[in-house]
């Protein structure tokens, strides 16, 4: 039976929490699918809507700071619900930059209309189609507070990596082949480098979501062992 | 390393008062220069453990215990009750100064043990003020009653009173729990500084104490000792789910 | 009931016990009234130094005086040792379902609702008959022991005082808190070292007080004395613990009814009253002063 705290006020808090996170996912979620449906549709509208939905999302982020340090400072947390406010402040910090991100591919989108459409993309649907399944599995992982969902996420980094180097060359490869493809390809190319930059946040959520749940730290392993050496 | 490594143990200890069991079957080790925190609802068991060590149990009548506590590896029952005393001190909930002056206090416990020579007494005296944090406060009223200090003084006097006879252990049960903020503190910063030279256990209500003074703690529930680890672990991964409910304050 | 006449039942009830304590003080001041203005004229320097005069019209109560104080003295080293160490016994040794502290405790409840000519009787019959005239066949030394002496008569009325100072010291040593106790057990000191040196201080003027109380009950008790030593009349003090002796409130009671001439004897009876409800006054109010006193340290 999971039973709730004593203090209503501070169930409340949690639940406001949890809320306020589960909003930032959402809006997250949906503005990198717009940014990448602007790209691969080459509509200004969209993209615009993504620029300007990042202030909300920034909004948010300093709702989730303020309430926790009220937490921290009020309540004294420990245990499970520490860990949750020092989970829920990093996974804030992911969160607005894969706004940020958004925002840049909407940027190189508005970029690449100006320009005539460019006859292939190569592997970068395919790439922005494996950056949001990862981000989406992360944020579930992290709300329904599942463990071994997100050790699965953590498998998946290396294909991202990957594709993200195949595509790479295949864009060299245009320039190469028609300087006239350079500034299109150049574009592609930052794309490419936003969407891998949300794979490896969506790694870190997930990373801090085993840190929630078990309690054990499992980011950069090496560094933990130095620390307990030197410590 | 020679003789038991550590300085209080509990095997197997239970403890009834007539019919009703305050402690069950508990088993733990406590090393020599830790300070180990027993938290847990009212009438968990902790102060009766806590008593187990310097058979202060024995006074309530109706009391049967089975089991052992060992001060270093010998049972605390093979000693003669008064040196056991002695050896572990004892600091009560509500200071319980001994209505004498301050100097008289602190040097009770020298005087029973039968020094009565006046420099040797004031040698210890100033030197348990001194380490109870108090000798500066006090040192032109050692004549005065000790009851005319306010709380908090009073409270760093039995401090020094039971430090007097040079424990090797120190029992403390819930030492702040009547006193203000700053004499809290001050108590606090005093277990940290004692911690040296002596083996504490500190029995208390407030969490937050437990997480700023000591190295390990131990969550007691209905008589059994839940689980005992780093305060450090306790607080932020603790291995029971009874001892998360306790420690985020879903019952107690 | 209207709130007007629950105030005016409230006063009502404050104005009956009001008057019950005026009757009660009344009574008082009619007692001492009455003293005061028959025997204030025979007081006098002669009074106090002097013994009885012919036909007791004359002289003063000395002998009775001195009498009634090396009684009640002895009375009281007699009772307070044994008084306190019971105490002591019951309330800091014994469990409660101990047998002998249970029987302690109904012989000391039953003792208290003995009357007092009984207590004369058991003076007569246990300390004269019996243990006295053992002494006498023992140490051969005649008829001295087997009859009415102070030492007998001071016995006896330690007896009766004794459940007076075993209440009262009891209640001295509750009133110490528990605390004491066990940190100075917690500090590694013996059960009577910490009588010793914190308990009984601590309770000391818990216990003094039940010694005033007990010696101003002794100094008044007549029925006692009459049967293990008081004497009419004496012409010179007593020498010895076997000696009788002359008692102020025996005094009262032959002036009142065994005086030659009655009439002529009541500025004298009136004065033996007066002295004695002084000395009563005296001592109740010592033992007031004493309480207060012990509140006061302890409060500090």
């Amino acid at each position: 039976m999971k039973r709730s705290h004593t203090d209503k006020t501070f169930e409340q808090e949690l639940a406001t929490l949890r809320d306020r996170l589960l909003a930032m996912s959402a809006r997250a979620e949906a503005m990198i699918a717009e940014s990448v449906l602007s790209v691969a549709e080459r509509d200004p509208k969209l993209a615009q809507h993504v620029i300007e939905s990042d202030a909300e999302l920034n909004r948010l982020e300093v709702a989730v700071d303020e309430l926790c340090a009220k937490v921290l400072a009020l309540r004294q947390p420990a245990a499970s619900d520490l860990r949750l406010i020092t989970t829920a402040l990093k996974i804030v910090t992911d969160l607005e930059r894969i706004g940020d991100l958004s925002v840049n591919i909407a940027e190189r989108a508005q970029d690449l209309i100006r320009s005539e459409a460019m006859p292939i993309y190569g592997d970068l649907p395919h790439l922005a189609e494996l950056a949001q399944k990862q981000l989406k599995a992360a944020l579930d992982a992290f709300v329904h507070a599942d463990a071994d969902a997100a050790l699965k996420i953590l498998g998946n980094d290396e294909l991202l990596d990957s594709l993200f180097v195949k595509l790479f060359n295949e864009l060299i490869g245009l320039m190469m082949e028609d300087s006239r493809n350079i500034r299109r390809a150049t574009n592609l190319l930052f794309v490419a480098k936003h969407l891998e930059r949300i794979g490896d946040h969506a790694m870190n959520i997930a990373e801090m979501t085993v840190y929630m749940v078990k309690g054990t730290d499992i980011r950069h392993p090496r560094s933990r062992e130095l620390n307990r050496h030197t410590a | 390393m020679t003789g038991p490594r550590a300085k209080l143990e509990a095997k197997a200890l239970s403890v009834h008062y007539g019919e009703v069991r305050a402690l069950r079957d508990v088993s733990m080790e406590i090393p020599r220069h830790e300070v180990l925190a027993l938290i847990g609802p009212s009438g968990c068991g902790k102060s009766t453990f806590l008593r187990a060590f310097n058979r202060m149990n024995e006074l309530v009548p109706g009391v049967t215990s089975q089991g052992q506590a060992l001060l270093d590896g010998q049972p605390v029952d093979h000693f003669d009750v008064v040196d056991l005393r002695r050896r572990v001190g004892m600091v009560f909930q509500k200071s319980n100064p001994f209505p004498k002056s301050v100097f008289e206090n602190v040097a009770y416990g020298l005087r029973i043990a039968g020094e009565n020579d006046r420099r040797v007494l004031a040698e210890r005296v100033e030197a348990s003020l001194k380490r109870a944090a108090l000798w500066d406060e006090v040192k032109d009223r050692l004549g005065d009653s000790a009851l005319a200090l306010s709380g908090g003084q009073q409270q760093r006097v039995c401090i020094a009173r039971a430090l007097a006879v040079e424990p090797e252990v120190v029992l403390m049960d819930e030492p702040a729990s009547a006193l203000d903020p700053i004499s809290t503190a001050k108590i606090e910063e005093l277990i940290h500084e004692l911690r040296a030279h002596y083996t504490i256990v500190i029995v208390t209500h407030n969490m937050q104490q437990a997480a700023r003074v000591s190295d390990r703690t131990a969550f007691f529930f209905m008589g059994e000792l839940v689980e005992v680890g780093t305060t450090e672990q306790i607080f932020t991964n603790p291995k029971e789910q009874r001892t998360e409910d306790y420690v985020t304050g879903k019952f107690g | 009931m209207t709130s007007q006449q629950r105030r005016a039942l409230s006063r009502a009830f404050g104005g009956v016990t009001g008057a019950a304590a005026a009757v009660i003080v009344l009574g008082l001041v009619v007692v001492l009234v009455d003293a005061f203005a028959g025997g204030w004229g025979a007081l006098s320097w002669r009074f106090f130094t002097e013994g009885p005069g012919e036909d007791f019209t004359q002289g003063g109560i000395f002998p009775a005086i001195y009498g009634t104080a090396v009684l009640t003295l002895l009375m009281t080293v007699a009772v307070m040792p044994f008084g306190v160490a019971t105490a002591i016994y019951l309330h800091e040794y014994a469990r409660p379902e101990e047998r002998l502290a249970r029987w302690v405790r109904a012989a000391i409840h039953n003792l208290a609702g003995v009357p007092s000519i009984v207590f004369g009787l058991f003076g007569l019959g246990f300390f004269i008959h019996t243990v006295g005239r053992g002494l006498d066949a023992v140490s051969g030394g005649g008829m001295r022991w087997g009859q009415p002496g102070l030492l007998w008569a001071a016995l006896t009325l330690a007896v009766l005082t004794l459940p007076v100072v075993i209440v009262a010291t009891e209640e001295a040593l509750r009133a110490v808190p528990q605390e004491l106790r066990l940190a100075s057990l917690a500090l590694g000191a013996t059960r009577a070292q910490t009588l010793a040196r914190v308990t009984l201080p601590r309770a000391a003027p818990g216990i003094l007080t039940g010694a005033v109380l007990a010696v101003s009950r002794g100094a008044g008790e007549v029925a006692p004395v009459l049967l293990t030593g008081v004497a009419f009349y004496l012409p010179e003090l007593p020498g010895s613990l076997s000696s009788q002796f002359m008692h102020l409130g025996y005094h009262t009671y032959v002036l009142a009814t065994q005086a030659p001439d009655v009439d002529a004897a009541r500025p004298m009876l009136y004065g033996t009253v007066l002295v004695l409800l002084a000395l009563t006054f005296a001592l109740n109010l010592l033992a007031v002063l004493l309480r207060a006193r012990a509140r006061r340290t302890l409060r500090s």
